[in-house]
């Protein structure tokens, strides 16, 4: 390749917000009901219905977007785009076009090449559609519209990513700030969180974009990876063959690692946007921005130096506790109950880490009490159980929340520091195993070794190491 | 009381007599049963009476009135809802083959609020095909003819109910208004309309049209009716974000005779060319009854009206192409009976379900908005929208209530109109830039012309200003007022010879 070429990306990312109910209706959000038992004349688009805003949606909106440094239009509008299509009941999509609540912001990202600015072109509402699906036995589509008129916000970036590497801090930025305002999970493979990935190909230094094709069906952030080489490799060769990149709408395949156009902008659809009459314009006070401020929660970064400055984490434990809300979560509520936060941290960082890998879950799934960890961490702190049965107690926390206090009753897990007891038991394994004893006469060190093995094997790991020893030595004269 | 009695009562003046318990609320149904049964193979009003269902209902609210537990003016009054308002249980076509089967799930909000003060429903009335007309011609289920005189068109949207009212085949009925579609048929009928400021009554359940436009209002025999109607229509609905929650809901109020320094506007261009001689008249002489009741009456020029009838025919078309794309075929409604894939069944099941008078407006709707005219039309439309709204402020800064005709003739006859669109679209002229304004505007019944058929004043009021045009309306309405035509009146009569 003799020419140098620079990939230029930006990113449409549509989130589904965390709200009780839909956009437009007070139907339940909540996923996986019986098909079409969350549904009302709104979000079925009967005859004669109306849609009336959830006021939650907006400001979850203006969260994300003041977030991520956007200004709010105080003036803001919905927008009808029409199209046909089944799993849309009334055939339009209540979205916003020309008004969009949210506009010119930024988020910082971190890439292996330092701190790096992305800018925000805008972030507006809409509604979800309804879900089809196809029978092939009987031949026939079937409408569930249980997802019609759960709310979302699309983000569009500028194009101001450059590798997979930028996008992937980017979408990572974007769910973290989402997350931590608590206004979606951000899940990319369920769907609440999904990108559209805008790619074009110019040489280094050219001041033009090249002709820009969109990547659609990029579920997890392996994909959009994938897609964004694999659509990356396609725009040089044609470059380098001497053709024309054409203008479309491509779906990537992420099974064949490889992408098909959809339709070009030439048979783009018109979809005849028009201010919705339905709904009146939103206006939003300063008043109401500065409402939204005030309760805006820590975000991330701010967490992170809180979490060096007040419990005196490294920055990597700090980064690593921080990286899901959930854990910063835990994390805070175990540290306020035992005010040990280095021995929290590496509670989680390491065993509660290790686990959720073994089980490949996700640290939100995580949903043991922070009482029983704190709990955990005192019975090792006061000596009442060492850290080997720690560990084993750990896992059943993790597994069924269990109160550790009561089950290392229950399994009789407790050092044992009952002196009479130990010295029979070790006079007895002295008495079994006369060689290790001569041996350990004639100098050998090891031996002292293996019979405080025994006496440990024997007291099933509980009694207090510093103990044995001393009763050992001092039994063996 | 004798059935021509009790058919000559106004709707305010049956609750009364229900009241007083000088009428049942079986006779009162029964009455209007017998009058639908002979008037409907002529006139064609109803597109459902749902005669069963009106009988059992009569006989529950008799006994909640008899227990005391409905109070109201219009308790057990029988009443019939334009067949664009949804009613659970009831079918409502919106006079179109595409709903032709259709029976909604709920109940509008406007039709609960009469059930709620107990209205007897009697069934859904003839319109335009989704209000689109000014005749009634375009519903899929024949045109409704005026009870006046059955060789002419009882005007349109709502047709059907402004002809069963005047027919005494209801009391009272509900219409709705987009470009005059209570006014109109009103003043073609005899009978009196009103379209109350936008945002009054709920369009929650009201299958829409032009939803900028839209509102749902009283038809009924005198002003009394129609205040008192609308005193239980009108309330804030959350289910409508459109709708106000407005200061004052007692309109009967307003009834008072008195004019007396009332400043009445009648807008030149109002009385300018093409209209008829004798309504012109008409109009003339209400100013002259007004001010001979102490109102200050002058004429003034209202300015940028002139561009109404363009700007409504893009606004409303661009929305309607929007609203009518949910009728696909898919979730209800009419589906083509053979059709290849699914834009086959879009395709068929649109082209055999909506008639000629929609098609042409969808195609209108989306081809202003089409990317490339969008800005050429509808912005401009709407920009013409703000700018006649400007020109009502004007006025309104100077007057109280502005006097013109409802429309520049009486009732064409039928089959005159749907042959010329243009003059049909241009028969709305005066009543097309009150929706555009939103404004309230009333149309009272003021005589007859030498046809024999009744000629309509109409009366706009500011935002939220309904009391200054009911007033104006029932200080007028004492030198003519709501008469029955010949056609029901032999009706009556030839059953009580039987």
């Amino acid at each position: 390749m003799s020419k140098q070429y620079e990939t230029v990306i930006g990113l449409e990312v549509h989130v589904e917000l965390a709200t009780k109910t839909k956009i437009f209706c007070s139907c339940s959000t909540e996923f996986g009901g019986a098909p079409n038992t969350h549904t009302c004349p709104v979000c079925t688009g009967m005859p004669g219905s109306l849609p009336v805003l959830n006021k939650q949606v907006v400001e979850y909106a203006m969260a994300v977007g003041l977030a991520a440094n956007c200004k709010i239009n105080q003036d803001s509008k919905f927008d009808r785009k029409n199209y046909f299509y089944p799993d849309n009941p009334q055939n339009y999509q209540i979205s916003q076009l020309y008004l969009p609540i949210c506009h010119d912001g930024y988020v910082e990202i971190d890439t292996s090449a330092g701190k790096k600015k992305i800018g925000i072109h805008e972030i507006h509402m809409e509604e979800d559609a309804g879900k089809l699906i196809h029978d092939e036995w009987d031949d026939c589509s079937l409408v569930d519209f249980n997802r019609s008129g759960v709310p979302l916000i699309e983000i569009v970036s500028e194009p101001d990513m450059r590798s997979g590497e930028e996008v992937n801090a980017y979408l990572e930025k974007l769910r973290l700030i989402i997350q931590y305002l608590g206004a979606s999970d951000c899940k990319l493979q369920e769907g609440s969180m999904r990108a559209d990935v805008n790619l074009s190909i110019r040489e280094v230094g050219a001041k033009e974009f090249g002709t820009r094709t969109e990547m659609k069906n990029l579920n997890s952030f392996k994909a959009i990876s994938r897609a964004i080489e694999g659509e990356r490799k396609r725009q040089i060769e044609l470059i380098e063959e001497g053709k024309m990149i054409t203008q479309e709408t491509r779906r990537w395949d992420d099974n064949k690692e490889s992408s098909y156009a959809m339709r070009s902008k030439e048979d783009a659809k018109d979809y005849r946007y028009f201010p919705d009459p339905d709904l009146p314009p939103i206006v939003i006070s300063d008043e109401w921005i500065k409402s939204i401020q005030d309760r805006q929660p820590e975000l991330r970064t701010e967490k992170m130096a809180r979490y060096q400055d007040v419990f005196n984490l490294s920055e990597y434990d700090a980064d690593i506790i921080t990286g899901s809300k959930h854990i910063a979560d835990i994390f805070e509520a175990v540290t306020e109950l035992c005010g040990k936060p280095k021995e929290v941290a590496n509670w989680l960082m390491v065993e509660a880490m290790r686990l959720l890998k073994e089980h490949e879950m996700e640290p939100e799934k995580m949903c043991f009490s922070p009482e029983n960890l704190a709990k955990l961490i005192q019975l090792v702190d006061n000596g009442t159980i060492n850290r080997t049965v720690a560990k084993e107690v750990f896992e059943r926390i993790f597994a069924e929340n269990v109160d550790p206090e009561k089950y290392v009753e229950e399994k009789g897990l407790k050092v044992v520091n009952d002196e009479g007891q130990l010295r029979e038991t070790i006079q007895g394994i002295i008495d079994a195993n006369p060689q290790s004893v001569a041996d350990y006469h004639s100098g050998k060190e090891k031996a002292m070794g293996f019979l405080v093995g025994q006496t440990m094997k024997a007291m099933k790991g509980k009694a207090g190491p510093a103990l044995v020893n001393q009763i050992v030595k001092e039994l063996l004269g | 009381m004798t059935e021509k009695d009790i058919l000559s009562l106004t709707a305010v003046g049956l609750g009364k007599k229900i009241k007083e318990k000088e009428v049942t609320v079986l006779e009162a149904v029964k009455a209007v049963m017998d009058q639908i049964k002979d008037m409907e193979p002529v006139l064609n009003s109803f597109v459902t009476v749902e005669e069963e269902y009106a009988f059992t209902q009569a006989e529950a609210v008799q006994k909640r009135i008899d227990a005391g537990e409905l109070t109201g003016p219009l308790a057990g009054v029988p009443v019939a809802i334009k067949d664009n308002i949804c009613v659970k249980d009831m079918k409502t076509t919106c006079s179109s083959n595409i709903l032709a089967d259709f029976v909604p799930t709920y109940t509008a909000t406007a039709v609960d609020n009469l059930i709620k003060a107990g209205a007897i429903i009697i069934g859904k009335t003839n319109m335009d095909e989704f209000a689109m007309g000014s005749t009634t011609e375009t519903s899929a289920f024949g045109p409704t003819k005026n009870p006046w005189n059955i060789e002419h068109v009882p005007g349109g949207s709502s047709g059907g109910s402004c002809a069963a009212v005047s027919a005494s085949e209801s009391y009272y009925a509900l219409g709705s208004d987009t470009g005059g579609s209570i006014r109109q048929p009103a003043s073609y009928c005899g009978v009196t309309g009103l379209k109350p400021t936008y945002g009054t009554i709920s369009r929650y359940g009201l299958i829409a049209y032009g939803s900028s436009l839209d509102q749902i209002g009283p038809v009924a025999k005198d002003v009394t009716d129609c205040a008192a109607i609308l005193e239980v229509l009108a309330s804030h609905d959350p289910k409508d974000s459109t709708s106000v929650e407005r200061e004052d809901y007692s309109f009967l109020d307003a009834l008072t005779g008195e004019v007396k320094g009332l400043k009445v506007g009648i807008p030149a261009d109002y009385l300018s060319e093409g209209l008829n001689e004798e309504v012109k008249e008409a109009v003339l002489k209400a100013a002259k009854i007004l001010e001979e009741k102490g109102a200050v009456v002058e004429t003034f020029d209202l300015g940028k009206v002139k561009y109404a009838i363009p700007a409504y025919y893009i606004i409303a078309s661009a929305e309607a192409s929007s609203n009518l794309s949910r009728f696909d075929g898919v979730k209800y409604g009419f589906r083509a009976k053979e059709y290849s894939g699914l834009h086959g069944m879009y395709k068929k099941s649109r082209s055999q379900g909506f008639g000629a008078e929609v098609k042409r407006r969808i195609m209108l709707g989306s081809f202003v908005l089409s990317s490339g005219y969008y800005d050429a039309y509808y912005i401009k439309a709407l920009k013409t929208k703000a700018l006649i709204k400007k020109s009502f402020d004007d006025a309104f800064a100077k007057y109280d209530v502005i006097l013109g005709p409802t429309a520049p003739t009486t009732a064409p006859k039928l089959n005159e109109s749907l042959s010329d669109t243009l003059k049909m679209y241009l028969g709305d002229i005066y009543t097309i830039a009150v929706n555009l304004a939103g404004l309230p505007g009333l149309s009272i019944p003021f005589g007859t012309d030498q046809k024999g058929l009744p000629v309509g004043l109409q009366l706009i009021g500011d935002c939220f200003q309904e009391k200054n045009i009911l007033r104006a309306g029932f200080a007028l309405e004492g030198e003519h007022g709501y008469v029955m035509p010949k056609t029901a009146q032999l009706a009556i009569s030839g059953r009580e010879e039987k």
